[in-house]
């Protein structure tokens, strides 16, 4: 067992000092090899971040939420329709959702306002998310003001920020009550943006959607997988677009790789032989090269991913930002939480460590078999 | 020590320019002797000593050795006599990082790294401990007077003193049989007699040296047990006392 470990030892030994003597040549590869996993393991940091906190957010999402349609256009929907919906055998519950977007022209931002009326504060009083409340630079206890439906300002006291979790879709909320709402956007007292249904066995949601779709003309039930779906093809999407990117900077490297790795010099080859006279085994020289190639490999591999954590959860992947969000001003100071899959990141690896592993092994098979005595004549 | 029995070897077998480097060759290399083969270029010693040295094998004709370290063969049963002809490869170097010390006519040093470095190559993957070679290269530097070398690259050595480290090298796994071709091509005659000094040196460890040569240095030295002289892959002369 000490000989295994010995012999590993001593050739890993000379593999770092056989890097290290061709230094300009493997500091650069090593630079431009981290470089390469640094961007797909941000890639994957971010797009699994952002998937997250989607479906954090989507978690509590209603079973069925139905809207009115008017000629295709949404429209505000009758609370009336609410008992008949309620009616439906595997309903439980049936909520009016009132809430809008709020464009605020001074902050140059957009706001989704909405009705809560489970947090329970009186008129007068918000809930904001981080975004409104970095955009307008308030915290809890301040108070601010949106222009309402009659052309004047309605105060409005932040009772809270909402909290860090699921930041990105919530962030630019508003959470009010009725009374506020219907003040600022001049909401009608019988309607509501839409209906939340709460369905008992998700089974049915199907069914009941078609039943809803049939009672109320003009009306769209929207699923909350399909919603979920919507989602993760937005983020899958986007995402695509990066991977083709990224994989064409991969391809490149590994054509970059195998240049530098297989294209084995005299020097070498020479090396190789001399190595094999004095007593080395082909085994032994695959060994060498393996640890040449791991050596190389794994610190890019470490330096790479360590650098895309630090850019996607320190410094909010500012290079992919403008891609995979954007669509509003208040998102790009967002920050996300810390989370790793582990599945996607061994993936990585070996999509980075083994190609270049083999790269440097398999054109040295070749040299290392030849025979010994080859150094005698050189 | 090694037995060599109508051995031949031919290169590009079956191809029109098949070449006959040693034809029928009896040899026998005895422990503790200074073998010298001489002859004319072409006529077969670097062929002879590969084969010797176990680095490559015969087309035909066999090869025993008698009474070598091996790890393959259970201890105690110390080899007492082991064809190498049908040996596969992995035992051959084996039996080579064991027994066997190798000096090349172009010292054959990796450049780049340290003399200490090329010194303790051959023992890195015999799995031995790296403070115990390391230590026993420290004293061959000392004995053959390169200390002061120790972590100089090779590159910037003179000729004589890459010889040394060429030797030094050769006697790290503290070998039984030592080889060498042409030691003193690249030395002017003090250093070729300073190594043929060496060379006694060796003999009085009781170790085995096979050398090839045409340097008449090395051939005519009083201390040649047996000089064998080569001609077209033939031994023309056994060199018998
Ligand atoms: N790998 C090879 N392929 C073809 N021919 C070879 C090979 N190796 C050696 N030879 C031939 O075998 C013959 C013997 O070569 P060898 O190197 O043994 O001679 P030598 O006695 O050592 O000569 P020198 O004194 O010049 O070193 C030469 O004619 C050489 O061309
Ligand atoms: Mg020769």
């Amino acid at each position: 067992m000490s000989h295994f470990i010995n012999r590993q030892r001593n050739v890993l030994d000379f593999a770092i000092s056989s890097l290290l003597r061709r230094r300009l040549k493997n500091i650069s590869l090593l630079l431009l090899y981290t470089l390469i996993v640094a961007l797909v393991a941000s890639l994957i940091f971010f797009v699994q971040s952002l998937k997250r906190e989607a479906a954090l957010l989507l978690k509590d999402a209603p079973d069925i939420v139905v809207q009115q349609l008017m000629a295709g256009r949404h429209d505000l929907i009758k609370t009336s329709n609410m008992e008949r919906i309620a009616a439906i055998r595997g309903v439980t519950e049936v909520a009016p959702r009132q809430w809008g977007y709020y464009f605020d022209p001074v902050f140059g931002a957009n706001y989704t306002v909405m009705v809560d009326t489970a947090l329970g504060y009186d008129s007068g009083n918000a809930i904001i998310g981080q975004g409104v409340a970095r955009n307008q630079r308030i915290a809890a206890g301040d108070i601010f003001t949106l222009r309402n439906a009659q052309n004047t300002p309605l105060l409005l006291n932040v009772k809270e920020v909402l909290p860090y979790e699921s930041e990105l879709l919530a962030s630019d909320m508003i959470l009010m009550a009725p009374r506020d709402f219907t003040l600022l956007f001049g909401f009608p007292e019988d309607a509501a943006t839409d209906l939340a249904v709460t369905v008992a066995n998700p089974r049915e949601t199907i069914t009941i959607a078609g039943k809803i779709a049939e009672m109320i003309p003009n009306s769209r039930p929207i699923l909350k997988s399909e919603i979920l779906r919507t989602y993760d093809s937005i983020f899958d999407w986007r995402g695509g677009l990066m991977v083709t990117i990224l994989l064409i900077s991969i391809l490149s490297f590994v054509i970059f790789a195998w240049d530098k790795a297989a294209g084995l010099s005299a020097e070498e080859k020479r090396e190789t032989g001399i190595l094999k006279s004095i007593g080395w085994e082909t085994s032994d020289i695959l060994l060498l090269k393996f640890w040449e190639g791991s050596a190389v490999s794994l610190s890019a591999f470490l330096l790479g991913v360590a650098a895309a954590y630090i850019h996607v959860f320190f410094f909010s992947a500012p290079l992919f930002a403008p891609v995979l969000k954007g669509w509003s001003v208040l998102y790009p100071a967002f920050r996300l939480k810390p989370h790793i899959d582990l599945y996607q990141l061994s993936t990585l690896f070996f999509l980075t460590v083994m190609p270049y592993t083999a790269a440097t092994i398999l054109p040295s098979w070749l040299t290392a078999t030849t025979d010994a005595d080859s150094a005698m004549r050189s | 020590m090694i037995e060599m029995l109508e051995v031949s070897k031919s290169f590009n077998t079956g191809k029109p320019n098949e070449f006959l480097a040693l034809d029928k060759v009896n040899l026998v290399i005895r422990r503790g002797e200074l073998t010298i083969l001489k002859g004319p270029s072409g006529s077969g010693k670097t062929t002879l000593l590969s084969l010797v040295g176990c680095m490559n094998r015969p087309s035909s004709g066999r090869i025993k050795l008698h009474g070598v370290r091996t790890s393959f063969m259970a201890q105690g049963s110390e080899a007492e006599s082991l064809d190498i002809s049908s040996l596969p490869e992995r035992f051959l170097t084996e039996i080579r990082r064991r027994n066997f010390g190798f000096i090349f006519q172009q010292f054959n040093l990796v450049r780049g790294i340290s003399v200490i470095e090329n010194i303790t190559l051959p023992a890195f993957p015999t799995g031995e401990n790296y403070a115990d070679f390391r230590r026993r290269a420290a004293g061959l530097l000392e004995q053959f007077g390169i200390s002061r070398h120790a972590d100089s690259k090779v590159e910037w050595l003179s000729g004589g003193e890459m010889q040394r480290v060429a030797i030094a090298r050769a006697l790290i796994n503290d070998p039984e049989l030592i080889i060498a071709d042409e030691p003193t091509a690249h030395l002017d005659s003090r250093l070729s007699r300073e190594f043929m000094d060496l060379v006694a040196g060796f003999r009085k460890e009781g170790r085995t040296v096979v050398i090839a040569s045409h340097d008449p240095i090395v051939f005519t030295d009083p201390l040649a047990d047996r000089v064998i002289e080569m001609r077209d892959g033939q031994i023309v002369d056994q060199g018998q006392p």
